[in-house]
């Protein structure tokens, strides 16, 4: 479209009687005809169209489309890298999380080991308390019955004397006679049978 | 000539510069291409100037309207097509900055002259050409060769290839050229009539209500129509990068 415009704006200085617009003696830039189809002024809107946009262009594939696309760049890795970072740390919460389990299953184990042996251990003690006494407890009993027994038999060995004592007082009494002590012990053995 | 709903697109020179016998005046239409490539410039330049990484709301309108190029891009042209991206983001920025500043009251709207509107599909169709011939050489006319055709059929259907080809700069900046013209002519128009029948007495008041309401809502859709239209610019110029990056259908 550049190569037409010469042609176009060649008309130029026929602006007034443009055979286009049809209207003489215009009395602004081709004054008087419609101005998007006024052809003299398409050289000037080109040639600062160009300028313009050619230098908008210029700025915007330099410097504006690197910046935006930088940072939108930027955020994506920045936002990725972020994401990456939250995965790690979430395994590592799960990691210590598996950990700290494991740990309070040992500690629960050795826990309920511990109290294994401290019972095992006490039962242990106090069995060996009870055996302990219960063997002095017998101990005491024999010896307890070993000395009732003497008793009962120094006390059975006192119930003749006792006897041929009493029996000689009864007979003494009774009969007005006396009788001797030797008399009196075979009399009496003799009715308890000995 | 204030009610004139044409003088809005009168050009008028500001500097004026002759040479060789062509008028290349700095005219206001200039003066608005510098503002608008200055205000499109200075705004992705200014918000974008922290590179934050968490954006504020004005670096995300420019994040946003960069990845909406893209996405377009990407979508239209494959991730080839990534390539053309700084020339489909300037266009699309441009004609979307151009309408937005033509919305002023009193101001010049750029894309409202089909000469630029045609200049810039011309280089949309100049960059399809050269690209698809530098990249496929004799093969980039495939692209008129629908496959699939019958033969008897074939020369028809080559030559409505070759048709709808050629007519894509015209229908490209016809589009963009007659919304906004027309959009503005009916804005001055309805605006027009708001003060015409102003000025006739207090049942001219009450009748210009009418035409106001009209205004406002018009101006609504202008605003829909001018990112609309810098809207469709850039998808049909991502259609046909994709024919100049991928000819053979």
């Amino acid at each position: 479209m550049f190569v037409v415009t010469p042609a176009y704006a060649q008309s130029n200085p026929t602006e007034g009687t443009n055979s286009e617009t049809g209207a003489p003696g215009g009395e602004t830039h081709g004054g008087g005809s419609f101005p998007p189809f006024d052809s003299s002024t398409y050289a000037s809107q080109l040639l600062w169209l160009a300028i313009t946009f050619g230098l908008f262009y210029l700025f915007m594939s330099r410097v504006i489309v690197p910046r935006i696309g930088g940072i939108l760049e930027h955020r994506r890795d920045r936002i990725a890298q972020d994401l990456d970072e939250a995965n790690r740390l979430k395994e590592e919460a799960d990691e210590a999380i598996a950990a700290y389990e494991q740990e309070l299953a040992d500690a629960r184990k050795k826990a309920s080991a511990i109290a294994d042996t401290a019972r095992d251990k006490a039962k242990s003690a106090a069995e060996a308390e009870r055996t302990k006494t219960e063997a002095e407890l017998s101990a005491k009993m024999a010896e307890a019955e070993k000395s009732i027994a003497a008793i009962k038999q120094k006390a059975l060995a006192e119930v003749d004397t006792i006897a041929e004592e009493t029996a000689t007082d009864v007979v003494k009494h009774l009969l007005g006679g006396s009788v001797t002590k030797a008399e009196v012990a075979a009399a009496i053995r003799a009715a308890s049978g000995k | 000539m204030a009610n004139d709903p044409i003088h809005q697109f009168q050009i008028t020179r500001l500097v004026p510069i002759e040479i060789g016998g062509l008028d290349l005046s700095f005219t206001n239409s200039s003066l608005f291409m510098v503002a608008t490539v200055a205000a499109a410039a200075g705004f992705l330049f200014l918000t974008t100037a922290n590179r934050g990484l968490i954006p504020s709301r004005l670096q995300s309108v420019s994040e946003m309207s960069y990845e909406f190029v893209a996405s377009m891009l990407r979508d239209g042209a494959g991730s080839q097509g990534m390539r053309f991206f700084p020339m489909v983001f300037s266009l699309f920025m441009f004609v979307l900055v151009a309408n937005l500043i033509g919305m002023f009251p009193y101001f010049f709207t750029v894309t409202s002259h089909l000469i630029v509107t045609f200049a810039l599909s011309m280089l949309v169709v100049g960059t399809v050409v050269v690209y698809g011939f530098w990249k496929h050489g004799l093969h980039f006319l495939n692209l008129f060769v629908p496959s699939g055709v019958p033969g008897i059929l074939m020369p028809l259907v080559v030559m409505i290839e070759v048709i709808s080809f050629l007519s894509r700069p015209i229908s490209l900046s016809v589009r963009l050229f007659a919304n906004m013209l027309a959009g503005h002519i009916t804005l001055k128009v309805f605006a027009g009539f708001v003060v015409s029948l102003g000025g006739m007495g207090a049942l001219g008041i009450g009748g210009a209500i009418l035409p106001l309401a009209m205004t406002v809502a018009l101006t609504g859709l202008e605003f829909l129509v001018a990112f609309l239209q810098a809207y469709v610019f850039a998808v049909l110029t991502c259609m046909y990068l994709n024919d100049a990056l991928h000819p053979g259908h």
